[in-house]
C-alpha cells in the first residue's frame, strides 16, 4: 500500500499498462482514500451540528415543560407568585429587531453598494472596509455603552430607540460585508449586458446587480438579524428591560435575551424555570423568521435560474 | 430602418496602451460589415467604441469622431442614449439569470420605465420571432428562466433582448465563438434576416462567417485598419500583402 501512495501521473500510468497486478492495489488504495476523505467530511460535519443538536434538546427538555398559553400572554409575575409569562419581552424583543433592522439593512446595503460598485480601490473604501471589519469585532458591551453616551445621556432616559439603535449598527458590518462579496460575485457580463441596453448606471446597479445578488444578501442580513437577536450586553444600557407592557419607542422595553438573563441570574427555581422557557422561544423565534423571510423572498424563483 | 456609421480618426487607450490608431472608415446602412483580425488587433475594442461601452473601462480613453446617422454620438448625446439606439450582442451569451424569457426581453424597455403591458407582450413577441427563438419558448416565456435555454437559444434570447430596444445598429462581438455549428448556422442565417431593417457590424474570428454574411469586411491588424473594401474583393484580390497573408492562413 504504502508503496502505492507514492505513486503519481506517468509511474502509474505505465504500471496499470505493463503490470495488472498492482493495478488492482491501485483501485484498492483509491478505494480507501475515497471512502476514508467522505468519512472524514461526515465526521466534521457530525462534530460542528452535534453540540447544536445537543442544545437544542436540553431546551426543549427543560424549557418545553414551563411553556403554556401564560407564557405568551402575560406579563411578567413579582416574586413569589405563580405563573407570569414573557409576553411583553417577545413583543419587546419584535419592536428592538424591528428598529435595529430598519437601521442596520439599509444602512449596511448602501454601504456594501458603495464598497463594491463605487469605491472600487478609493482610499474612502479601504477605510470603509477596514472600519466594518474592527466594528464586527468590538464587544457588544462596548457598543451598549456607545449608544448609552450618544443616546441615552442626551435623552436623559433608557428607551427602546437607544437598543434598536444598539443592536442595529450591530447588524451594519456584517450586512455590509456580505451584500459587497455577493454584489462582486455578479458577472461582470451581465453588467454589460444591462449598460449595453442603454440602461443608466444607477438602475443597473439597483435592477440587476442587485437583484441578482439578492439571495446572497438576504442571507447576510437574516446572519446580521439572528445575531443581534440573542444579544443582551448592549441591551443592558440602552433598551434596560422593563417588567410591565410597553412598545413606546422612547420608554424601556423589555426583551427576551433581557428577561432570560435576569431570570437565570435569580434564586428561583419557578423563574430558572421560565428563563429554559424564554430561551427556547428564542430560538424558535429566530429560526421561524429567518424561515419565513427566506421563504418569502425565494417564492418567486424561476426553474433553471441559478 | 438602419442607419449609417461615419467614424474619422479615431483613437482608443487602455491605460498606456494604444489599442487603436487613427481608424477612419464609413460603415453603409443596411449591410452587414465584419471586421477580421487576430486577437488583440483592437476588432473589439473597436465596436465597444460605436455604443461607448468602450468608456465603461474607468483606465479606457478615446478620441475622434463618430457619426451613426449624422450625429456625433461623444458630443452631441449621452452614453445612455448611444446604447439604446446602437444593440449590442455579446461573445458568451449574458441573459439576466434572475429574469425569465419574457422579462430578459422586455428589459430594455422596463429598465427605461416603460410599463405598457399590453405592448411589452407585442414587442417581446416580434423580438423573439425575428431571432428566431418564438417557436422554441412561446409556451414557457414567464415560467423558464433565460438562463436555463442551451447555449445557442441565449445567444438568440439576447439578440431578441438588444432588438427589443428597437435599435438602429446592432453590434455583434463574435456573437457564434462559444456556439456549436447548428446554432452558429442559425445565427448567421438571422444576420441575413436582419440586416434588412438593421444596420449591422460583426466582429469574427472565422472568416468563413465573414465572407458568408457581410458585404463589407475590414482587416485590423494591430490596431490599425490595413483594408476595409468589399467582401469579395477582401477574400479574393486583396490589396494590402498582409489582408492576402492573414485570410491565407500565412500569417505568423
Amino acid at each position: 500500500m504504502g508503496g502505492d501512495q507514492g505513486r503519481t501521473g506517468e509511474g502509474s500510468l505505465s504500471n496499470m499498462a505493463n503490470q495488472p497486478k498492482s493495478s488492482t492495489a491501485n483501485r484498492r488504495w483509491r478505494w480507501f482514500t475515497n471512502h476514508m476523505a467522505s468519512g472524514l467530511a461526515v465526521l466534521s460535519t457530525i462534530l460542528v451540528i452535534a453540540p447544536l443538536v445537543a442544545i437544542f434538546i436540553d431546551l426543549v427538555y427543560k424549557g418545553a415543560s414551563s411553556l403554556n398559553l401564560n407564557f405568551f400572554t402575560k406579563i411578567p409575575a413579582p416574586v413569589g407568585e405563580e405563573g407570569g409569562g414573557m409576553a411583553n419581552a417577545i413583543v419587546g424583543s419584535a419592536v428592538l429587531l424591528g428598529v435595529a433592522s430598519m437601521l442596520g439593512i439599509p444602512v449596511g446595503i448602501a454601504a456594501g453598494i458603495y464598497l463594491s460598485e463605487y469605491g472600487r480601490g478609493s482610499k474612502l473604501s479601504t477605510v470603509v472596509r477596514f472600519t466594518a471589519d474592527v466594528l464586527n469585532g468590538v464587544p457588544s458591551i462596548v457598543m451598549g455603552v456607545a449608544v448609552y453616551a450618544l443616546i441615552v445621556v442626551p435623552t436623559k432616559g433608557y428607551s427602546a430607540l437607544a437598543g434598536g439603535v444598539a443592536l442595529g449598527i450591530m447588524m451594519i458590518p456584517t450586512v455590509a460585508r456580505t451584500t459587497e462579496e455577493m454584489l462582486l460575485m455578479v458577472p461582470h457580463s451581465i453588467r454589460e449586458a444591462a449598460l449595453g441596453l442603454g440602461v443608466p448606471n444607477w438602475r443597473s446597479m439597483i435592477s440587476i446587480t442587485l437583484k441578482t445578488a439578492m439571495p446572497g444578501v438576504i442571507t447576510g442580513c437574516m446572519l446580521a438579524f439572528a445575531r443581534v437577536a440573542g444579544e443582551t450586553a448592549p441591551l443592558i444600557f440602552t433598551a434596560f428591560g422593563n417588567q410591565f407592557w410597553s412598545t413606546a419607542l422612547n420608554q424601556p422595553i423589555a426583551a427576551l435575551p433581557l428577561q432570560i438573563y435576569v431570570y437565570a441570574l435569580s434564586p428561583y427555581d419557578e423563574w430558572h424555570r421560565l428563563a429554559w422557557a424564554g430561551s427556547l422561544v428564542l430560538i424558535v423565534l429566530i429560526v421561524v423568521s429567518v424561515s419565513l423571510v427566506r421563504y418569502v423572498t425565494t417564492r418567486g424563483v424561476l426553474k433553471g435560474a441559478s | 430602418m438602419g442607419v449609417s456609421i461615419e467614424v474619422n480618426h479615431l483613437n482608443a487607450w487602455y491605460g498606456a496602451n494604444h489599442t487603436l490608431q487613427d481608424i477612419t472608415l464609413h460603415i453603409p446602412a443596411n449591410e452587414a460589415t465584419a471586421l477580421i483580425g487576430p486577437s488583440g488587433c483592437g476588432k473589439s475594442t473597436f465596436v465597444r467604441c460605436l455604443n461607448r461601452m468602450h468608456e465603461t473601462n474607468p483606465i479606457a480613453k478615446v478620441t475622434g469622431e463618430v457619426k451613426v446617422g449624422g450625429q456625433d454620438i461623444y458630443s452631441e448625446t449621452s452614453a445612455v442614449e448611444v446604447r439604446r439606439r446602437i444593440g449590442m450582442v455579446f461573445q458568451r451569451p449574458n441573459p439576466f439569470p434572475t429574469m425569465s424569457i419574457y422579462d430578459n426581453v422586455a428589459s430594455g424597455l422596463r429598465l427605461n420605465g416603460f410599463r405598457n403591458r399590453r405592448v411589452l407582450d407585442e414587442v417581446v413577441e416580434r423580438s423573439l420571432k425575428s431571432s428566431a427563438l418564438w417557436d422554441e419558448v412561446k409556451d414557457e416565456l414567464k415560467k423558464k428562466s433565460g438562463a436555463s435555454l442551451s447555449g445557442g437559444q441565449q445567444q438568440r434570447l439576447c439578440i431578441a433582448r438588444a432588438l427589443a430596444v428597437d435599435p438602429e445598429v446592432l453590434l455583434m462581438d463574435e456573437p457564434a465563438s462559444a456556439l456549436d455549428p447548428v446554432s452558429t448556422a442559425k445565427i448567421e442565417d438571422l444576420i441575413f434576416q436582419l440586416k434588412v431593417q438593421y444596420t449591422i457590424v460583426i466582429v469574427t474570428h472565422n472568416m468563413q462567417q465573414a465572407a458568408r454574411v457581410a458585404e463589407r469586411t475590414g482587416f485590423f491588424l494591430n490596431g490599425r485598419l490595413v483594408e476595409f473594401d468589399s467582401t469579395h474583393k477582401i477574400f479574393t484580390n486583396p490589396g494590402d500583402k498582409r489582408t492576402e497573408d492573414y485570410i491565407t492562413g500565412r500569417f505568423g
